[in-house]
């Protein structure tokens, strides 16, 4: 069935419909004639016919709309939705009019085959001659009152003697009526996932989004909507990437396009350790810092827009992989080079990113961008306290950590200084400090540093430095300043 | 898309989500008036397209299309209610408040038809559009602007406009059953 906004199905458009329908006026004379001076009649002239059926003349009307092809939706639909903006201006442009402005193109054809030319010659050096069919095209422009004065008044002369004329001009008087300014609304981005969640309450998945997915679900459609808001010129828009490299903090210019391109990149080694195609080759590169580089050196020119589709299709694709994938994909390794996680994590640290680097987008082009939801920032937090111990090991082996004090079993409480995450995303974490091995634990616990989720979660993407990070210490000092260090040497481009 | 939301694709439902949301939330807003209104029409659009992915028939038109169908039913059936009860709270549910409401919704339903219609307008059509009216361009200059010849310019006023004057159209055919058009099948 069709609905009304398909286009095109008329409800009860028997056959016979036309009969109804006031005919033309009378043979008129050639509508080509109108002389150019003429006395302008009163403006906007009154229908020549009571309101619609708008069907100028058995003879001429093309086949009622195929529901089957509505028009105005679809026709209109694949003529936009492929093509970027501006290449498609005169082709698809046109293809709407078949179906759609069924009355006037071919309404016209037959008056103008029969009295073409010749009518123009008949009536010559007396007044400039207008035809019709120019005088028709006019009436879009004149509905809108954007024609001159002169076209105005050929217009609306016009319009007292040619019925069909009329009628459209009406018609598209009306339809400016319901013009508005688009409405370009922001989505509440946390509606998405109230009405996704509202969707599987009513009939659950068959094949579920993973709940470790879930983050990386969110975060890139969080990503998506801002992208979607921001105009071309500002894919341009300067941005700069800040992490914390050799205890210091380090940066390199990009733009809202290269940070896309980056994203897509390092999801690209997601992409590839679950088998699907890598974006930037078979032969690319594992590590993200590597990746990135080679991404912006070989793109022939800057990037642009034209990486957003791509972008997303990678995260549509990874989310649809791991739904499929099923359970035993969750500890599926994901080699970085220098480090491996498993598919789990490394799609939670993928979620980290987009919103830092969404984050990082907003801020230059001027958009509030919030951080994600509780839950999902918890993970996100929890990730990183997880990753500390390793880190701090790593650290230490490169002098870069205070000595290990007291080595136990594996598996066994150590040495731990414990974490205070504030707000939502928040709750308490005990960093095993001497080796991986050991088990965080309160009751060895040296000290303690508290700070807030989102604050935390900017020092291990490097955007705080550890001795700006305004955390509540109590202990050992130097526990505390390892393990804030450790958590931003965990950023990285 | 209508395949993988009938497997109970989770996925299939976060893309469809991101395609359509910004649709179906405008095209509420438009006949609700209302942001929370919109944001609850939105959630049982969904819903309704995830429970009912067989009232999709490809043949009636793009998925798009269907979308657009359920959310305007589902708004419109919205504001009778919303109107509805608050005439009911009134105590006065008189025969001229129901002819009020009626061509009330006679008005949004042209105005969400129209929007719809400009969402999927070929861009030149609508680039025309924008000139002429809201920035008022005559015709001559947005040809210039537009860099097309005024033919052209005159073209795409006409044929955009011939679009968006199908809302009116069938909103005079729709006010006869005031029933509203169904959603595609689902009646």
């Amino acid at each position: 069935m069709t609905g009304p906004l398909d286009g095109g199905h008329r409800e009860g458009g028997e056959p016979d419909e036309p009969a109804a329908v006031p005919r033309i006026p009378a043979p008129r004379p050639a509508a080509d004639d109108l002389p150019l001076g003429r006395t302008p009649p009163p403006a906007p002239p009154p229908p020549p016919t009571p309101p619609p059926p708008p069907t100028p003349a058995p003879e001429t009307e093309p086949e009622p709309p195929d529901p089957d092809h509505p028009a105005a939706g679809p026709a209109a639909e694949a003529a936009q939705e492929p093509a970027p903006e501006q290449a498609k201006k005169p082709e698809p442009a046109q293809e709407p009019v078949p179906q759609q402005a069924q009355e006037p193109e071919p309404a016209q054809e037959p008056e103008q085959a029969q009295e073409p030319e010749p009518a123009q010659e008949p009536a010559p050096a007396s007044a400039p001659e207008v035809a019709h069919h120019v005088l028709t095209s006019l009436l879009g422009a004149w509905a809108l009152s954007v024609c001159s004065p002169e076209e105005t008044t050929l217009v609306e002369d016009h319009l007292t003697e040619c019925a069909p004329c009329a009628e459209e001009a009406l018609r598209l008087r009306d339809a400016v009526g319901l013009l508005h300014p688009e409405s370009n609304l922001d989505l509440d981005p946390l509606l998405r996932s109230r009405v996704l969640e509202n969707c599987l309450g009513r009939r659950p998945a068959r094949i579920p989004v993973p709940v470790w997915a879930a983050p990386y679900d969110a975060e890139t459609a969080r990503l998506d909507a801002l992208l979607r808001d921001i105009p071309d010129a500002e894919w341009h828009a300067p941005v700069r990437l800040k992490w914390f490299e050799r205890e210091r903090s380090a940066s390199r210019r990009t733009t809202v396009a290269g940070v896309i391109g980056h994203l897509l990149t390092v999801d690209g080694v997601v992409a590839g350790a679950l088998g699907l195609e890598d974006p930037l080759g078979p032969d690319a590169p594992v590590a993200p810092a590597e990746r990135t580089e080679v991404f912006w050196r070989t793109c022939a020119r800057p990037p642009t827009r034209a990486l957003h589709e791509p972008w997303r299709e990678l995260n549509h694709t990874l989310i649809r992989t791991v739904s499929f994938a099923g359970r035993g994909a969750a500890d599926l390794s994901v080699s970085y080079g220098a480090f491996a996680l498993p598919l789990r994590d490394a799609l939670l640290d993928r979620a980290f990113e987009c919103w830092v680097h969404g984050a990082d987008i907003a801020e230059a082009v001027d958009y509030p961008y919030e951080p994600p939801s509780g839950p999902h920032l918890f993970e996100m937090v929890d990730l990183a306290a997880r990753l500390l111990p390793a880190t701090l090991a790593l650290r230490r082996r490169s002098g870069l950590a205070g000595p290990a004090k007291d080595l136990v079993a594996a598996g066994a409480p150590g040495r731990s200084l414990r974490l205070v995450v504030e707000g939502p995303g928040g709750g308490d974490w005990h960093i095993a400090l001497d080796s991986p091995a050991a088990i965080g634990s309160p009751e060895r616990s040296v000290g303690s540093v508290a700070l807030d989720a989102v604050e935390f979660c900017q020092l291990v993407a490097g955007r705080v430095a550890p001795e700006d990070a305004a955390a509540g210490q109590e202990g050992d000092r130097e526990a505390i300043r390892d393990v804030l260090f450790a958590a931003a040497s965990m950023s990285r481009i | 898309m209508q395949q993988r939301m009938a497997r109970g694709e989770a996925a299939a439902l976060g893309e469809l989500y991101d395609r359509y949301a910004p649709l179906v939330h405008n095209l509420a807003h438009r006949v609700l008036g209302d942001d929370d209104a919109a944001d609850r029409v939105t959630r049982e659009v969904f819903g309704h397209l995830w429970e009912h992915p067989d009232t999709y028939d490809p043949r009636q038109g793009s998925i798009r299309s269907w979308v657009a169908n359920v959310t305007q039913e589902l708004a419109i059936e919205r504001l009778r209610q919303t109107e509805a009860a608050a005439y009911e709270a009134s105590g006065d549910a008189s025969e001229e408040q129901f002819t009020a409401l009626e061509e009330k919704i006679r008005r949004v339903s042209a105005a969400a038809r129209a929007d719809y219609i400009v969402s999927s307008m070929p861009a030149p059509l609508w680039d025309a559009l924008k000139l002429a009216y809201f920035q008022r361009r005559d015709y001559h200059q947005a040809a210039a602007d537009l860099g097309v010849t005024e033919e052209e310019a005159r073209r795409r006023l006409r044929l955009g406009l011939q679009l968006l004057s199908t809302a009116n159209t069938r909103a005079g055919e729709g006010s006869s059953s005031p029933g509203a058009p169904g959603i595609g099948g689902a009646r």
